[in-house]
C-alpha cells in the first residue's frame, strides 16, 4: 500500500478491460435496484409497505418493469424530430454510464506480477473529466426537449438547462477548495491523501475531507441534487405544472433510458462524492487491519493486500449506498423549490459561499491548520 | 368572526429568521420526522391490507357478492320473474325464462325458471334493489365476499354457474365460486 501503486507497473489491457465492463454492469444494476429501493424506501417512509409481489419480498420488481417498458408502443408525437427525438435518451444514458469510469472503487488487486486496478481508468485530470461529461448529460435532456415538439417538454429542457449551469459554477467553486488541499485532479490521488497519511489520525476517519471542508460539502451536496434534478431540484420534470417535464412525451423504452439515468446519475453523484469528502476505499482502522492480516492471520504479503483492498471496495460501496438512501430520503421529505427559490438559491447563496469558502481554505492552508497535503504526494 | 371550534390561530406574517431563512435546521427537522416513519413502518406493522389475502372486517350489514339461494329441499328458488331485472338501476341483470319439465320437480321449485341468469359486476353497485325486490326471497347480496379481482372483462360476467348456491359447501372454492363435480372431487382429496 503506496503511492506507487497508482502508478502504471504491470498495466494489463485484459484485465482493465474487464474491470470497465464489470463496472459498467454494476453501474447498471445498482440503477435497475435504485427504482426498486426508492419504491421501498418512499414506502416505508410513508408507514407503506411498498412492491412485495414480484418474487420474494418484491426483488423482481425491475425485471417487470424493464418487461412492461420494452413491451409498451413505441410513440413518436407529431412533428417531433425523429433522429433527435431517439438520440436525446441515448445521450443522456451514455453520459451518465461514462462519467463511471475514473472512480476508484478500490485499490489495486495483486496477483503475483499482475496488478488489477479497481476502476476503469486512472486519469490525472480524473475530476474534470467527470464535470466535463456531467455537463454533456444536460444535452440529453435538452435535445429531447426540444425534438418532442411539446411545450411542456420545451418548457422543462430549459429549466433543466439554466439550472445545471447555475448549479455547476457553484459546485465547481465548491470543488475549488478540495483541489486546493489535494493539489491533483486525479480521484485516486484524492483518496489516498484521505488516509491516515496526513497526520490526523483517530481511526483515520478525521483524515476524511468532509472534516476539512464541511461547508464545502454541504455546497456540494445541494448542488448535486440540483445536477441530478432530484427532489427538491427535480423542477426539469415537475409533474404537477409540466406534465412530465422534458420526458412529457416518451414512452416505452426511451422513457425507461431517462428514469435510468436519473439513476446512474445518482450512483455516480454518490461515489464521487464519497471520493471527494468521505475517503473513496478508506475505512476505519485499515492499517490495524492490513496489520493484523500480515502478521496475526498468517496470510502470504499478496492476500493480506488483496483482502485490505477488497474490504475498501466494500467500505467504498458501503458509503455510495448510504448516499443513494440519503438522496431518497430527501427526495421523500422535502417539497420542490419555486423556480425563482431555485435560482436565487444558487446564485446569491451557493456562489458567494462557496468564495467565501475557497478564501477560508487559503487562509487555513498558509496558516498551516489545514495540513498541506499537495507536499505529502510528492 | 368567531371560531367554531376555538382552535384557530392567528397568524402573523413576520419577516422569516436567519434559521428559517438558512433552510437547512428546518430541512433536518424534516428528515428527522420521515425517519421516525421509516423506522415504524419497518419494525410494526405498516398499515397497508394486503387484498386479496387479507380484507377488511365487513360490517354485517355489507352488500358484497350475490348468491341465488335454493330452499330447504335444494331446489332454486328463483321463478325468473325479472323483476330484480327492472329494479336494477344499472341494468346488470339479464336472464332467460324456461318452464320446467317433468321430473325436474327436484331442481326447481316453481314451474318456471331461470333458464340462464347473468349479473355483470362491473355495471353492479351492489344497491341491493334487487334483493328487495324479490318475491321468492332467490337473490341476497353476501355480507362477507367480494366479487374477486379478474384480469378480463368477460370473467366479471358472474353466470348461474358462479351465482346459484352450491348444494353442499363442499363444491363451493375458497372465493365462493361453484366448482365442477370433478373440480369439487380434487378440493376434497387435498383437504383430506
Ligand atoms: S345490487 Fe343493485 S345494481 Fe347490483 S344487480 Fe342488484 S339491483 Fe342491480
Ligand atoms: S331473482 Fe327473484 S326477482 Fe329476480 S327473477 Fe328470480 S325470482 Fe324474480
Amino acid at each position: 500500500m503506496s503511492l506507487e501503486s497508482i502508478g502504471w507497473p504491470n498495466f494489463s489491457l485484459g484485465w482493465q478491460g474487464i474491470v470497465v465492463l464489470v463496472i459498467f454492469g454494476v453501474s447498471l444494476l445498482i440503477a435497475t435496484y435504485c427504482t426498486y429501493a426508492e419504491r421501498v424506501i418512499a414506502a416505508f417512509l410513508q408507514d407503506r409497505v411498498g412492491p412485495d409481489r414480484a418474487g420474494p419480498w418484491g426483488l423482481a420488481q425491475p425485471l417487470a418493469d424493464a418487461v412492461k417498458l420494452f413491451t409498451k408502443e413505441e410513440f413518436f408525437p407529431a412533428g417531433a424530430n425523429k433522429a433527435l427525438f431517439v438520440f436525446g435518451p441515448c445521450l443522456a444514458m451514455v453520459t451518465a454510464l461514462m462519467s463511471s469510469a475514473v472512480i476508484p472503487f478500490g485499490n489495486s488487486l495483486k496477483f503475483g506480477d499482475t496488478v488489477v486496478h479497481l476502476r476503469g481508468i486512472d486519469s490525472n485530470i480524473g475530476m474534470l473529466y467527470v464535470f466535463g461529461i456531467v455537463s454533456l448529460g444536460v444535452y440529453g435532456i435538452m435535445i429531447g426537449g426540444w425534438a418532442s415538439n411539446n411545450k411542456f417538454s420545451l418548457l422543462g429542457a430549459i429549466r433543466a438547462a439554466s439550472q445545471n449551469i447555475s448549479y455547476e459554477l457553484a459546485m465547481g467553486l465548491a470543488l475549488i477548495a478540495v483541489l486546493m488541499m489535494s493539489g491533483s485532479l486525479s480521484l485516486s490521488t484524492i483518496t489516498l491523501q484521505q488516509s491516515s497519511a496526513t497526520g490526523w489520525h483517530w481511526g483515520d476517519i478525521f483524515a476524511w475531507n468532509v472534516f476539512k471542508q464541511p461547508l464545502g460539502f454541504i455546497i456540494f451536496l445541494v448542488c448535486a441534487f440540483a445536477e441530478t434534478n432530484r427532489t427538491p431540484f427535480d423542477l426539469p420534470e415537475c409533474e404537477t405544472e409540466l406534465v412530465g417535464g422534458y420526458h412529457t412525451e416518451y414512452s416505452s423504452m426511451k422513457m425507461g433510458l431517462y428514469l435510468f439515468s436519473e439513476y446512474v446519475n445518482v450512483f455516480v453523484a454518490t461515489a464521487i462524492m464519497s471520493v471527494l469528502y468521505f475517503g473513496g476505499f478508506n475505512y476505519p482502522f485499515q492499517y490495524e487491519f492490513l496489520d493484523f492480516l500480515q502478521t496475526k492471520a498468517g496470510l502470504s504479503v499478496d492476500w493480506a493486500h488483496n483482502l485490505f483492498v477488497l474490504m475498501g471496495v466494500v467500505a467504498m460501496f458501503a458509503k455510495i449506498f448510504t448516499g443513494i438512501f440519503f438522496f431518497m430520503w430527501v427526495r421523500w421529505t422535502l417539497p420542490r423549490f419555486r423556480y425563482d427559490q431555485l435560482m436565487r438559491l444558487g446564485w446569491t447563496i451557493l456562489i458567494p459561499l462557496a468564495i467565501f469558502n475557497i478564501l477560508l481554505t487559503g487562509v487555513l492552508i498558509t496558516t498551516g491548520i489545514i495540513p498541506d497535503l499537495t507536499i505529502a504526494v510528492r | 368572526m368567531q371560531s367554531l371550534s376555538n382552535r384557530a390561530k392567528k397568524l402573523e406574517k413576520k419577516p422569516m429568521t436567519f434559521a428559517e431563512r438558512a433552510y437547512l435546521p428546518a430541512i433536518f427537522q424534516g428528515l428527522s420526522i420521515t425517519m421516525q416513519h421509516f423506522f415504524r413502518a419497518a419494525t410494526k406493522k405498516q398499515i397497508t391490507i394486503r387484498y386479496p389475502e387479507e380484507t377488511r372486517p365487513f360490517s354485517p350489514v355489507f352488500r358484497g357478492l350475490h348468491v341465488l339461494k335454493r330452499d330447504e329441499q335444494g331446489r332454486e328458488r328463483c321463478t325468473a320473474c325479472g323483476l330484480c331485472a327492472v329494479a336494477c338501476p344499472a341494468e346488470a341483470i339479464t336472464m332467460v325464462a324456461g318452464e320446467r319439465k317433468k321430473g325436474e320437480q327436484n331442481l326447481y321449485r316453481e314451474e318456471k325458471y331461470a333458464v340462464s341468469y347473468e349479473i355483470n359486476m362491473l355495471r353492479c353497485i351492489f344497491c341491493g334493489l334487487c334483493e328487495e325486490a324479490c318475491p321468492k326471497a332467490a337473490i341476497y347480496l353476501q355480507a362477507d365476499k367480494m366479487a374477486p379481482p379478474r384480469y378480463e372483462r368477460d370473467e366479471f360476467i358472474y353466470g348461474k354457474d358462479r351465482l346459484v348456491e352450491p348444494t353442499s359447501p363442499d363444491n363451493r372454492s375458497a372465493r365462493g365460486i361453484q366448482l365442477t363435480p370433478e373440480q369439487a372431487e380434487k378440493l376434497r382429496t387435498q383437504l383430506a
